[in-house]
């Protein structure tokens, strides 16, 4: 198990007598594959990097329009000093991009606090309630002197976050509903809980996304128009929870049957039996994987482009459309892949940390 | 009996399948009785007690504790359990919780005991079943005899009028059953009516009132332990009896 793993590799930096001869030897040559590994990569950085230090930095153009850039042939970082607010902030009023600051800031938080494990209870219910619910305020305005902002100007990180976080956070409850129907003992709930659970896998989120958007308002009376925004949301919260229950009822299916027999036996009715005893256990089991299917999520976000939502990686495109900075794809797309790469490498690293703590706790 | 039953079997069947795993098992166990279970494994001993707190359906018959029937009723089944404790083999501690949480879930969710009181009637019962300083220790820590001793103070916790063992020693290593049978033995002294699967005959021997024989889903002997060890009736008897007492 990945348990044991960890285990190894936090002992070894304790051990004595490490110089970095031994440490090489052990990390970098351990076998005859991992050597030549070693060197394949040795080889392709030492090609690659001086490249990449004459692009980005020798040769790279840091002020000026887009004619300066390319004539100096390298990076062009003045694209990025002209876009990166529209990039981030997509069609959100220039003079109000504080607030997007804000909700971004006040989402990061409410992730960071959530994620100490001191906080795990209730106390997590107030927190997310103040964090995003700051966030909702300065998105949309509208109270306390603030203007207000549709949705359809919302764009770039913070529609890209509140998609994801929001989404999660809403298909959290409803996947594992969906994990106790399909690992229920009344075959009506467990059938409709398959047929939901497969039929949602069996689709891709752009399709689900294009059902959100152009059949809900079929379903609507004639008037009623849902946001946008919100259309996105369902779409993508109807869809993690597939996914999240396929991950939670491996959790469920993990629980040694004595632990329900346990807790029948004392008295337990349902709904505590799944509340006190299984779930706690299994959702610790699969924590982990349920980051991970977070970090898939953040990423497909950028799927609601289809429905003409721009996130962040839409607002990027949108900015190499412009005509007076044509051409600028690498310097655009490692702006977005940088930041992507900040969410899903913290999120990872934090899935790997749990995986650790959690698996100390079970063996206790 | 002069006392009346405090639980009656009459007439039980139970089928997994097409297999026959409870033949007409009739019972009556008198408030206060200490009843131990034996027979050779796979003969429905604990399919027998797990029907008595509904962990296992019965088919056909009737099962009734403290005059309530076991049926469909939830309501039934569920008051029948807060009257009913068990004893696992595996022990079935929560892992997540520590040993006073174990001990406290209960009481506190079911019977909506305050967390004071339930913590302090569940100190009482470590301490009575001798492992008073390991309350905020993870069952994970603690040796499978010290499991078991909390699992059954966790059980005692409900204030059961009943208490079930299914095979409760099985699991331990040889040097930890005996704390284990002296914690029974203390329980039994005290009054608990007790059902008890064992191959422990010993204990059967000292602690029983009457000692149950099953083989292949069927009672095939019930009798005081003095005349069920030394003159069985049944030869299935004899014979399980010359298996477990010639080790
Ligand atoms: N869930 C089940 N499905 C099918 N057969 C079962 C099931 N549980 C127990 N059995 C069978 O019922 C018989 C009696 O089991 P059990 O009551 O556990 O026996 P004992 O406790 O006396 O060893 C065994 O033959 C066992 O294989
Ligand atoms: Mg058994």
């Amino acid at each position: 198990m990945s348990v044991t793993e960890t285990t190894q590799e936090r002992a070894a930096p304790i051990r004595p007598n490490q110089g970095p001869v031994a440490w090489a030897r052990a990390n970098l040559f351990s076998t005859w594959y991992n050597a030549l590994l070693t060197l394949l990569i040795a080889y392709v950085l030492v090609r690659a990097v001086p490249g990449i230090i004459d692009w980005a930095l020798v040769k790279a153009n840091w002020t000026g329009d887009a004619a300066a850039c390319r004539e100096a042939g390298g990076a062009c970082w003045a694209f990025l000093a002209e876009k990166w607010r529209f990039i981030l902030f997509g069609t959100f009023p220039d003079d109000q991009h504080w607030r997007p600051t804000l909700a971004i800031l006040s989402m990061i938080g409410t992730l960071v606090i959530s994620a100490d494990r001191r906080f795990w209870g209730r106390a997590l219910i107030y927190i997310w309630t103040v964090g995003i619910g700051f966030s909702a305020l300065m998105m949309f305005g509208g109270v306390l002197g603030l203007d207000y902002v549709p949705t359809e100007l919302w764009g770039g990180l913070p529609l890209t976050l509140a998609l994801s976080i929001v989404g999660l956070v809403a298909s959290f409850p409803l996947g594992v509903l969906l994990a106790l129907g399909r690992t229920s003992d009344l075959p009506v709930m467990r059938g409709l809980s398959v047929v939901y659970i497969e039929l949602v896998r069996g689709v891709p989120l752009i399709s689900i996304l294009f059902m959100a958007s152009v059949m809900l308002p079929l379903f609507l009376p004639a008037g009623v128009s849902i946001d946008k925004v919100l259309r996105a949301l369902i779409g993508i919260c109807l869809f993690s929870a597939a996914y999240v229950a396929e991950v939670v009822r491996a959790g469920l299916q993990a629980i040694p049957k004595g632990q329900v027999e346990a807790a029948k036996a004392l008295g337990l009715g349902y709904w505590q039996r799944q509340r006190l005893i299984i779930l706690p256990q299994a959702l610790s089991l699969v924590i982990p994987p349920l980051v991970n299917s977070f970090i898939a999520s953040f990423k497909d976000t950028s799927l609601v482009i289809v429905i003409g939502l721009l996130d962040l990686l839409s607002t990027a495109k949108a900015a190499l459309t412009d005509p007076a900075w044509r051409g600028f794809y690498k310097e655009a797309y490692l702006f977005v892949g940088v930041i992507y790469l900040l969410f899903c490498y913290a999120l990872s690293r934090y899935s790997r940390y749990l995986e650790t703590v959690l698996g100390q706790g079970r063996r206790r | 009996m002069t006392t009346e039953a405090i639980i009656e079997l009459r007439g039980v069947n139970k089928w997994y399948g097409a297999f026959h795993v409870l033949r007409d098992v009739n019972l009556s166990v008198a408030k206060g009785e200490r009843i131990v279970i034996c027979g050779p494994s796979g003969s429905g001993k604990s399919t027998t007690i797990r029907c008595i707190n509904r962990l296992e359906e019965h088919q056909a018959g009737d099962i009734i504790v403290k005059g309530v029937p076991l049926d469909d009723d939830v309501r039934h089944v569920e008051s029948i359990r807060r009257d009913v404790g068990m004893v696992f083999q595996q022990f079935n501690l929560f892992p997540h919780l520590t040993v006073l949480e174990n001990c406290v879930l209960a009481p506190m969710w079911v019977k909506k005991m305050p967390r004071a009181e339930a913590e302090a009637k569940a100190r009482q019962l470590l301490e009575r079943v001798r492992i008073p300083d390991q309350a905020l220790k993870y069952p994970g820590q603690l040796s499978g005899g010290q499991q078991q001793r909390v699992a059954i103070a966790r059980a005692l916790c409900m204030d059961p009028s009943i208490m079930l063992f299914d095979e409760p020693t099985s699991a331990l290593d040889p040097e930890m059953v005996k704390e284990v049978l002296d914690v029974m033995s203390d329980l039994a002294a005290s009054g608990m009516t007790m059902l008890v699967v064992t191959h422990e005959m010993g204990f059967a021997r000292r602690m029983a009132d009457r000692v149950v024989f099953m083989d292949k889903g069927e009672i095939v002997e019930v009798a005081p332990p003095d005349q069920f060890f030394d003159t069985p009736q049944s030869d299935r008897t004899k014979a399980f009896l010359g298996q477990v007492l010639s080790h």
